[in-house]
């Protein structure tokens, strides 16, 4: 199911060059304005809670998910030069599979990483607030690359639509609906984020189990469904 | 007819083996500027999907859509309570909503630039009158245009119900005034940010990306650095904050000099000497981008 060659080359497209730039500049950004936040307001619970809760969870592991979901496979069917991956006697499946496991790992370790530097850098892990950001990271990378990654199969403005969904979805819709934070991949990774740190600081509108149950199930469906469309893929001409 | 003239060819001229009738253009030719205004309104229709495939008219038209909604909404409530003002100031607006500004220059500042790059058109716009400085202006111009549309017309939207339901003339005048000349600040300032990042890159969806973290990432991070700032007492580092993200800037230059209440936490803008400094980073942000996108195509094969 897993393909060193073609994870070798994805790779190569999602961390080369202008790609990796903005990758890793973000991240940056996430540990410099922590060390600012704990030079001006000391170590604070609810100040680190609040930062990686709405940077860190809320912002930036959507937008690490979506440059890497959807530039695992993207660019290529853009370009067209997919078919030459997919003339190789490879089944469409493994190649989903690979590129998946390529996005959840430039993923996890461009968002939850950090995410874990600056929670040290904030509060230094007190109520294990750092470590449980870092586990919700870890889960949404999953979750984030998996549905993102199928939105490249479907969609040539993936990048738009991923966009939309993390940001007007997640953010906008969620706080003003209630019922959108049931659907919210942000929400179900806090469960288990809230899970870990137990206390009162780090909270979820979701229950631990529905939360997991979907988790999975997108995951899940997300890759099967990439898959299928692979499978089936007609390379569209330029609009 | 043309084909025969050549048996007419006057006796002294032998050089030539035959002339098979090709005459020269003598009509009006157009232009440069002509050329520029084609290219800007070219690409002005272009943003909103207009001369373009079904598909790339959704997102634009939608986006568009998103935008007027509230207005209307608000409107309607305004009439049916008989309210002494409208719910949302009109400066104000534009922050609301600035998610879906964020969209839409994401999408359309790429779809403006990047495809030239990628499918190396740029060499071909020079090969017309035009020079690359014209092409900038049209690009530049044609997208401010697009984004003041998209700004101005809940405005409008709001204004024309105001009027309706039978508000202060005055005052709903002076609001809409003030709006326009924000949004008109935001649209310049958003187009610029917008096409410098995608005029990086040949790739539609990275520009995409690049542009809308740049927009969200520096105003996420900027708000929370306020709100701690504010949280923690220091006040005074507010307005100095709101210097680093696109939308903190408009919103401190509308409240010190265009009468909205600004969205800083703690509900205080720069004062006036601050609002100096907005305003010269406003215009500064502009001519920097207009700079950085002439140099950027002053090489012509890119």
């Amino acid at each position: 199911m897993y393909d060193p060659t073609v994870a070798r080359l994805t790779y190569r497209s999602l961390l080369g060059r202008r790609r990796a730039l903005i990758l890793g500049a973000l991240p940056l950004l996430l540990i410099a304005i922590s060390v600012v936040v704990r030079g001006l307001a000391g170590a604070d619970d609810q100040t680190a809670s609040d930062l990686l809760g709405g940077l860190a969870l809320a912002t930036m592991v959507p937008i690490i998910g979506v440059i890497a979901g959807t530039g695992a496979i993207g660019p290529e069917i853009d370009d067209g030069s997919v078919v030459y991956l997919l003339s190789k006697p490879l089944k469409r499946p493994t190649i989903i599979f690979t590129k998946l496991i390529v996005a959840i790992a430039v993923t996890m370790v461009f968002s939850a990483v950090p995410t874990l530097i600056a929670g040290l850098i904030l509060n230094g892990n007190g109520q294990q607030i750092a470590v449980a950001y870092t586990v919700a990271s870890l889960v949404a990378s999953i979750a984030y690359a998996a549905l993102f990654l199928l939105l490249g199969t479907v969609s040539r403005h993936a990048v738009v639509f991923g966009l939309v969904y993390a940001l007007v979805w997640e953010a906008l819709f969620g706080s003003l609906v209630p019922g959108a934070r049931t659907l919210s991949v942000q929400q179900w990774s806090l469960a288990v984020a809230h899970k870990v740190a137990g206390g009162d600081l780090v909270t979820s509108d979701v229950g631990l189990t529905t939360a997991t149950v979907l988790l999975v199930a997108v995951t899940v469906l997300a890759t099967w469904y990439a898959g299928q469309k692979l499978r089936s893929l007609t390379l569209a001409g330029e609009e | 007819m043309a084909a025969e003239q050549p048996l007419a060819t006057p006796a002294g001229d032998q050089t030539r083996i035959h002339n098979i009738g090709y005459r020269t253009y003598d009509g009006p030719r157009l232009g440069r500027s002509y050329a520029t205004r084609s290219l800007y309104s070219q690409s002005l229709r272009g943003a909103y999907g207009l001369g373009r495939s079904v598909k790339s008219k959704v997102l634009p038209m939608l986006l568009f859509v998103v935008m007027c909604v509230p207005a209307a909404i608000m409107v309607a409530v305004a009439v049916a309570t008989k309210a002494k003002d409208l719910p949302v100031d009109y400066t104000r607006y534009a922050i609301i909503m600035q998610a879906v500004i964020s969209l839409y220059v994401a999408s359309q500042a790429p779809q403006s630039v990047s495809r030239d790059l990628r499918f190396k058109t740029v060499p071909l716009y020079f090969s017309r009158p035009i020079e690359s400085a014209d092409y900038v202006r049209a690009k530049f111009a044609a997208l401010a245009s697009a984004l003041f549309i998209l700004t101005a017309a809940p405005l409008l939207v709001l204004y024309v119900g105001a009027l309706l339901a039978k508000l202060d003339f005055g005052d709903q005048t002076e609001g809409f005034a003030q709006g326009l000349v924000s949004v008109a600040l935001l649209s310049l300032l958003f187009a610029g940010i917008g096409l410098v990042i995608a005029a990086v890159t040949p790739r539609r969806g990275f520009g995409i990306a690049a542009v809308i973290a740049v927009l969200t990432i520096s105003y996420g991070a900027v708000s929370t650095l306020q709100a701690i700032a504010d949280a923690q007492g220091s006040g005074s580092a507010v307005p100095w904050i709101g210097l680093f993200s696109p939308i903190t800037l408009i919103d401190g230059v509308q409240s010190a000099f265009l009468g909205a209440t600004s969205a800083y936490p703690g509900g205080i803008g720069p004062s006036y000497a601050e609002g100096v400094v907005y305003v010269l980073v406003v215009l500064g942000l502009i001519a920097a981008a207009y700079g950085l996108l002439l140099r950027r195509y002053r090489k012509v094969g890119l």
